[in-house]
């Protein structure tokens, strides 16, 4: 088959159809594959709620804005047999040496953190990764901390935070997402919210 | 052209990274470890492998004025493809990579072999010649990764071997440079060409 000549017509009904080709296959392939990306990111907030409370039978949703107020945070309160067992806060940084991280921090009830397992980063691989609990047991010093008696910063930064070694800029920027979710805390959980009506 | 030659040229003679120096962009972002360099190898060989097919086999099709913009578009499909294909069914690849996925739509690689193989061979040809270069891409990175991760983290593979943090440096972006020109020098005098 020879060549096709490089008219106007012939190159506007080939781009027509490699484009239209193309947005075909992505739609089919984007309708096959949507199911399982949101299954698999529901599948990893639960298993990130259930790593940072204790054990629990039911969970109650809120939203709630920061007192610095830029985006909402997503409070989920987890009941056990209706008694209130721990809150799993999903916060926020945008100080991340690559900007974005998220973060789920549990609380129990009188405040202290239970634990705190990182969700989403860019951080440098090797240096600020370290937040990851499966890279470093560094965020487990965050386990039973009392932020009423302590102060959710960074050593050097006159508070009770150990750093890590060369990624102070991550380090400190993990504590800015810990010290949003619990001051929001702080304002919002009230005495309702201990005891789950039906 | 030789079938035998080809693979030989796509993992040796014409490195995509040590002698053909295409496509750096992916190779010093990702290399921090051996396994981010495999996985990106192989998400690109799968992209230039799809993208040679298609392009020769629609190449008679394509008039000569739009056939970068039409190439362009085969391979950001294809991208697109592994990056849906990826969150879905490999989402711990997907945390690594993520961000880079994209970046395999410009990168110069894909369609240099688009251009210069695919649209003038026939289709076994390029077949075999996207999968050399992607084969030789994939090795490249992973020794730089591996290189970096050995001396950088004191692991490969995510296996750790030495306690204690490593040279920094080379977790981060000057320790890629000086891997890859180390790399590149040691590689042209193995195959003979300095």
């Amino acid at each position: 088959m020879a060549k096709r000549e490089s008219t106007f017509a012939n190159m506007l009904l080939t781009l027509l159809m490699v484009t239209a080709v193309a947005a075909f296959t992505l739609s089919m392939i984007y309708n096959i594959t949507k199911e399982p990306i949101e299954q698999g990111r529901y599948e990893r907030k639960q298993a990130a709620i259930s790593f940072v409370v204790p054990e629990f039978d039911e969970l109650l949703t809120k939203f709630f804005m920061p007192p610095d107020g830029r985006d909402s945070l997503e409070f989920n309160f987890a009941y056990k047999e209706g008694e209130l067992v721990g809150i799993a806060v999903q916060t926020y940084t945008t100080m991340g040496f690559s900007g974005y991280i998220s973060a789920m921090v549990g609380f129990y009830p009188d405040k202290r953190i239970y634990d705190v397992v990182h969700l989403q980063h860019a951080e440098t691989p090797g240096l600020g990764d370290k937040i990851e609990k499966d890279r470093s047991d560094w965020s487990n010093q965050f386990r039973n901390f009392d932020p009423s008696k302590k102060t959710i910063k960074l050593k050097q930064d006159q508070g009770d935070v150990d750093g890590i070694a060369a990624a102070t800029i991550t380090a400190r920027a993990y504590c800015d997402a810990i010290n949003r979710a619990y001051i929001t805390l702080k304002e919002n959980l009230d005495e309702e919210y201990f005891v789950l009506n039906e | 052209m030789n079938k035998i030659k080809i693979i030989t040229r796509g993992l040796i003679t014409d490195n995509p990274v040590f002698v053909l120096l295409l496509g750096l962009c992916p190779v010093l972002g990702v290399t921090t470890s051996a396994y981010n360099g495999f996985g990106m190898g192989v998400a690109t060989t799968f992209v230039l492998f799809m993208s040679n097919l298609v392009v020769s086999l629609i190449k008679n099709f394509i008039p000569n004025k739009v056939r970068i913009p039409s190439f362009i578009v085969i391979i950001a499909s294809f991208v697109t493809i592994v990056q849906l294909v990826m969150e879905a069914y490999l989402p711990d690849l997907f945390d690594a990579l993520g961000l880079f996925i994209p970046l395999i739509v410009v990168n110069c690689l894909v369609l240099g072999r688009s251009e210069a193989f695919a649209s003038k061979n026939d289709t076994f040809s390029a077949l075999t010649d996207g999968l050399a270069m992607g084969m030789g891409f994939t090795m490249a990175l992973t020794a730089l990764g591996g290189l970096r991760e050995i001396l950088g983290s004191y692991s490969i593979f995510g296996y750790s071997f030495l306690e204690g943090d490593g040279m920094l440096v080379f977790v981060l972006a000057p320790g890629a440079f000086i891997g890859l020109g180390y790399l590149t020098a040691i590689f042209l005098k193995i195959i003979g060409q300095r």
